[in-house]
């Protein structure tokens, strides 16, 4: 696969367009949720909305969220240092707690059908919410198959810090940064919008 | 990542890809006839791909618009005929007649809507011209990535395959609008087109969504990134500013289509009650409660209203370029033109529910509607002043591209006014849903945006395929659609203040819309003749691919910008030696004693003093 593509040799700002790019489709993931929560907001306006506390393992999991960022942020850290033993480390770490994530979210459902007997069809209040975490929890699905690409390459390869092993590190853990953030916004928007 | 961005050194050094030796993988990679022309990484060939599905996909579309119209100019009419290509959607009675199915009716009114919107008008026009212009004209080898370009355009035509199998369903293709209101689409026992029919739409556009949004990223990422040296905002040529902001609009407005089609598909699979409240069916109450249809409608508006911009402003940018290299003068207000198009497009976003204003949206939330629709009137009128004032006194060349692009700007004058007066929440008391707004959008973003896409395709064809389409056909073609269209749309206006209802099989049996018998004949044999015309363009396109004249020189209009710069037969990465580079801005015709100066000349002394004085 050598040159697939034929790259402009000049670039104009000192980010690299791949990042750029992804930026710029958080900014396309926003909007969606942008549009869900607008959705909900007016649907609750309109009446006939169930209240109901959300489950609290939605809240644990926000610490899940932010351990999972710091242990790939020192991840990063450790693969700039060259401290390989560490890098292996967060970067597995992190792949655990990605898929600690999706169970414990997976058991908030489960709470809010067997505890609260809250379920999809029951009220567009539930329903947004089952609507709105499973469409974040496939996003962050899409970051955990992106961490397993990165720990393959993190436990296979002999380690060196090339730019294109940073380059990867780096766009891997922007959009896991981001969907942990998302969660962190949709959380607060649930517990304020209620 | 890593083997989507290396440079080829050979390019650099002079030496085009057929005689590329250094490097026998790439090069066995790259004369495959599949890398060449099929899964194809370079924005040229990606661009005449869009270009060509579109156009399979016009043709369809415009023939499903001439079975519905000829239902509506000939209701007593037999159809048996058409029993061969429609099959059992045309049912013969006992005497030997024949008449079009109304349900499919229907399946055709929303799928013609459907496919001329995004298949044609989106992908088709902004598809193609993004990835022509965009790298060519700021300088770049190709797009941010080939790769992504390569995997939009290949969900487009996935998408279109779902749409088109769809076409062939036994209960037929979709058939409730093409802005998919619930109820009717979310409940597939509703009628027959919401049953497999709808399911396939949904899975169409959302794959359709997929491959706006990577194409999307791809041209801001290219437009912001990999501008050549000098290649300064302000240089930019209107036409990589518009597919800039229609890239920004897309990317900004499909997402929130895909929310409203993510709670219609829990609704239409999983009884959920997002959209649905009390409904009965065959005296049959459903289970769904508490749900609202307006809160769809205020989702998919908040798209819909953005992609009618994201139709009409590719059109914008090239009809802009057009019109100052064919008057020789520079564009008139070229800072005004890229602040009325960013203007348009943040307006875009406020506007929405003016399509709503008869769905029972609380009025006095209406009033911020109107005021903000009104006020997209002003860039609008800036844009024309400026197109106006570009032609006055102009050394005007009526080329077929040049045809268009005035054309282009008289469509947008007659169907922006009525624009006006539908943007009233009062007088859409009246015009909603009549042919009154079927005329305004059809002459406003359908008909304009096709001569946007017309002029593009006239002007731009050399330095797609090196050769030149026929002018005579040409001209023919482009004088047979500027009175046919308006011969379609402009009595519709009357129709539609008479109050006569969109979407309708048949009138005759109305004492009040009786009257339009012959006016309605009248349309339709107007549109079978302009569709005719269009025929001559294709087969004018296709002729030309193979037989058209050959271009000869680099520069045949006589343009500054840096396309024509790279050779006629450019391969893979646009310019054989270094990326030229830019030191003025896109716009210098008739500077001086110069007819046109080209982006890449330095200044001249006396333009260094001139600048230096500023």
């Amino acid at each position: 696969m050598q040159a697939r593509s034929v790259e402009t040799s000049y670039t104009r700002s000192k980010i690299h367009p791949q990042k750029f790019a992804l930026y710029i489709s958080f900014g396309s993931i926003l909007m969606m949720f942008a549009g869900f929560t607008s959705a909900y907001i007016v649907k609750q306006s309109g009446g006939n909305w169930l209240e109901f506390e959300l489950p609290s393992l939605f809240y644990y999991n926000a610490l899940v969220v932010i351990a999972s960022s710091i242990t790939l942020h020192l991840g990063f850290r450790a693969f700039m240092r060259n401290a390989v033993t560490r890098y292996r480390l967060m970067v597995a770490l992190t792949f655990v707690l990605g898929l600690t994530f999706i169970f414990v979210q997976y058991s908030a459902w489960m709470e809010m059908m067997r505890e609260l007997e809250i379920f999809l069809q029951t009220n567009a209040s539930g329903g947004f919410i089952y609507v709105i975490t499973g469409v974040h929890v496939a996003h962050v699905l899409g970051g955990i198959s992106a961490l397993s690409v990165l720990l393959t390459y993190a436990l296979t390869q002999k380690h060196r810090t090339t730019p294109t092993r940073k380059l990867r590190y780096e766009l891997i853990a922007h959009y896991w940064h981001f969907v942990g953030f998302l969660w962190l916004y949709l959380l607060a928007f649930f517990t304020l919008v209620g | 990542m890593a083997d989507i961005d290396i440079t080829t050194e050979a390019l650099e050094h002079g030496h085009d890809h057929h005689d590329d030796h250094h490097d026998h993988e790439s090069d066995k990679y790259r004369s495959s006839f599949i890398s060449h022309y099929i899964f194809s990484l370079d924005h040229k060939m990606i661009a005449k791909q869009y270009l060509i599905t579109g156009i399979f996909w016009a043709i369809i579309g415009g023939l499903m618009s001439l079975v519905f119209r000829l239902q509506l100019g000939f209701p007593e009419e037999n159809f048996s005929w058409l029993k061969p290509i429609l099959g059992k959607w045309i049912t013969v009675n006992g005497e030997g007649m024949g008449s079009l199915d109304p349900e499919f009716y229907y399946a055709l009114v929303t799928m013609h809507g459907t496919i001329m919107v995004f298949f044609v008008l989106t992908a088709g026009l902004s598809g193609t011209f993004s990835n022509l212009l965009i790298p060519l004209q700021i300088g770049a080898r190709d797009m941010a990535s080939g790769l992504l370009n390569m995997i939009s355009y290949w969900l487009f035509f996935l998408s279109g395959v779902v749409m088109f199998a769809s076409l062939f369903l036994n209960t037929g293709p979709f058939s409730g609008g093409w802005t998919a209101y619930p109820p009717l689409s979310a409940l597939p026992q509703a009628m027959s087109g919401s049953k497999a029919g709808m399911t396939l739409w949904t899975i169409s556009l959302v794959i359709f969504v997929a491959s706006v949004l990577l194409g999307g990223i791809n041209y801001i990422t290219t437009v912001i990134n990999l501008r050549t040296k000098g290649m300064s905002f302000w240089r930019m040529p209107l036409t990589v500013w518009a597919f800039l902001v229609t890239a920004v609009l897309g990317l900004l407005s499909f997402p929130v289509l895909v929310s409203a089609f993510v709670l219609m598909i829990f609704d239409r699979s999983l009884q959920t009650s997002f959209y649905l409240s009390e409904i009965f069916i065959n005296g049959q109450a459903l289970d769904h409660v508490g749900g609202s249809p307006i809160l769809y409608q205020h989702l998919f508006w908040f798209l819909g209203h953005p992609e009618v911009y994201i139709i009409i402003v590719p059109g914008f940018g090239m009809v802009s370029e057009i019109i100052s290299v064919n008057s020789r003068k520079p564009i008139f207000g070229y800072k005004a033109m890229v602040l009325s198009i960013l203007a348009i497009a943040f307006l875009a976003f406020i506007v929405w529910a003016h399509h709503m204003f008869m769905s029972g949206v609380n009025p006095f939330l209406t009033n911020f509607f109107v005021i903000f629709t009104l006020i997209i009137a002003v860039p609008s009128a800036v844009k024309v002043f400026n197109w106006i004032a570009t032609l006055y006194k102009g050394n005007i060349r009526f080329t077929n591209g040049m045809l268009f692009a005035v054309g282009f700007v008289s469509l947008f004058i007659s169907g922006g006014l009525t624009g006006i007066w539908l943007g009233n929440s009062a007088l859409d008391i009246q015009l909603h849903d009549t042919y009154f707004v079927v005329a305004h959008f059809h002459i406003v973003m359908g008909v304009a945006a096709f001569f946007g896409m017309f002029a593009g395709i006239y002007h731009w064809f050399p330095r797609m395929f090196g050769r030149f389409m026929n002018s005579t056909l040409g001209k023919v073609h482009f004088w047979g659609t500027m009175i046919g269209s308006y011969m379609i749309f402009w009595p519709m206006h009357y129709t539609g203040l008479a109050g006569v209802p969109r979407r309708y099989y048949r009138f005759d049996n109305f004492d009040s819309f009786a009257q339009f018998a012959s006016l309605n004949e009248f349309i339709t044999i107007a549109a079978i003749l302009t569709f005719a015309v269009q025929l001559l363009f294709v087969i004018n396109f296709f002729y030309s691919i193979f037989r058209g004249k050959k271009q000869t020189e680099l520069n045949p209009w006589n343009a500054t910008t840096l396309e024509w710069t790279a050779p006629i037969h450019a391969g893979h990465g646009n310019w054989p030696g270094p990326i030229p580079q830019v030191h003025r801005w896109a716009y210098d015709y008739s500077k001086g004693d110069r007819d046109f100066i080209p982006q890449t000349e330095p200044l001249n002394d006396w333009e260094l003093e001139e600048e230096h004085n500023h």
